[in-house]
């Protein structure tokens, strides 16, 4: 691909990427509800919100779907967003625990009354649980770490979307619909090439121009 | 778990059902116990004493008023209005979080055994429109109620108490 050509696609795709995340952000902020909440309610929210773009974000990183970040550079950046991510579900979790604790009690303990909670506590677990596994992948086998790394990113993505899908909040109805299935079909398409359950391991692409488009 | 989510519109329609059916059962047996039992208590939902002050203020109205919580309060069995219990009530409104003391205050049913209370709109919060109530006067058995609205524009939310005798 000629390099104008190249350039132009990187970034179309950035662009697209940024509007991407930035759309639900910015619906959000405009919620009638912020003017109700105080600022650590309002903080936990938009963690939550932030959270959920990183879950675009990852697939994308670890598949090396985006442009000059594929193979390992896209690899390195995605264990650190991974990192961010287990710190923006701490701050979505102790901010809504500051603002009302029997809730959060009741939503840790799956006594909850509200049904979204159950599938964000369970994202949450597995988020950590991801993150451990990375900690420890290279004592793992490259399979197991791969098929164990991978399934946790699918419960992951299927807890979020359903506690985000679920709940009537901050986040714009619109905007969070299509931020939770574009970070879905990612997951997806990603976890399928990625997770090690193909009968043979395809050679993992390391660009995507090489890939034949 | 399920009893919690009835909503009182799906409570409506499946007693319509069970009305129906017993029309149609005709005098048939299994209907008397059901009778016979009477107006079953209703049960604390989970959630619905989140955020509970005990003791709040009987109140004229909570703050500045234009939302309405309204509901009855009943015996166990026999199904009398009960008059004179005490209910208290706070939720997460345009003027004050569930946790804010300015939030709760408690009214006193009639005799008929209905409640109203003036309050601030509810908004939702932990990522529901709803309220909470409570009955834990000593007469009967404390009960906590977390009823949801079915929509964030509603400007009014029942809750009904069926009390059981302490």
């Amino acid at each position: 691909m000629p390099t104008a050509r190249r350039r132009a696609r990187a970034f179309l795709i950035w662009a697209a990427l940024a509007a991407v995340l930035l759309v639900p952000l910015v619906a959000a902020v405009a919620s009638p509800l912020l003017q109700w909440r105080q600022p650590v309610y309002i903080a936990a929210g938009f963690a939550g919100i932030i959270a959920m773009s990183l879950l675009l974000l990852q697939p994308l990183l670890a598949g090396g779907y985006l442009p000059d970040l594929a193979g390992p550079r896209g690899r390195r950046i995605h264990r650190w967003t991974g990192g961010l991510l287990v710190a923006v579900v701490i701050v979505h979790v102790a901010g809504l625990w500051i603002t009302s604790p029997p809730d959060v009690i009741d939503a840790l303990s799956f006594r909850s009354p509200t049904p979204f909670s159950v599938w964000g506590v369970i994202a949450m677990w597995a988020v950590f649980a991801a993150a451990m596994l990375a900690i420890f992948r290279r004592r793992l086998r490259p399979r197991v770490w791969r098929r164990a790394h991978t399934g946790l990113a699918l419960l992951i993505i299927t807890g979020s979307v359903v506690h985000a899908l679920l709940i009537e909040g901050t986040m714009e109805t619109l905007s969070k619909a299509g931020l939770c299935l574009l970070a879905a079909a990612a997951t997806v398409i990603v976890a399928a090439d990625l997770g090690g359950w193909a009968r043979r391991q395809r050679p993992r692409p390391t660009d995507p121009s090489e890939r034949g488009q | 778990m399920t009893t919690d989510f009835i909503s009182r519109r799906t409570l409506l329609a499946a007693s319509g059902v069970v009305g129906v059916s017993a029309l149609v059962a005709g005098t048939s047996r299994l209907i008397v116990p059901a009778e016979a039992k009477g107006l079953a208590p209703t049960r604390s939902m989970r959630g619905g004493s989140n955020n509970y002050l005990p003791g709040a203020p009987i109140v004229k109205r909570i703050g500045g008023g234009g939302f309405r919580m309204t509901g009855t309060v009943r015996r166990a069995g026999d199904g009398a209005p009960l008059a004179g219990q005490r209910i208290q009530i706070w939720a997460h409104t345009t003027e004050g979080h569930e946790r804010d003391k300015r939030s709760h205050g408690a009214t006193l049913t009639d005799a008929n055994g209905v409640f109203y209370m003036d309050m601030p709109q509810i908004v939702p919060a932990f990522g529901q429109p709803h309220g909470h109530l409570a009955y834990d006067g000593g007469d009967f058995e404390t009960v906590f109620l977390r009823p949801v609205m079915s929509s964030a524009k509603d400007t009014v939310l029942e809750a009904h108490f069926v009390l059981q005798p302490a």
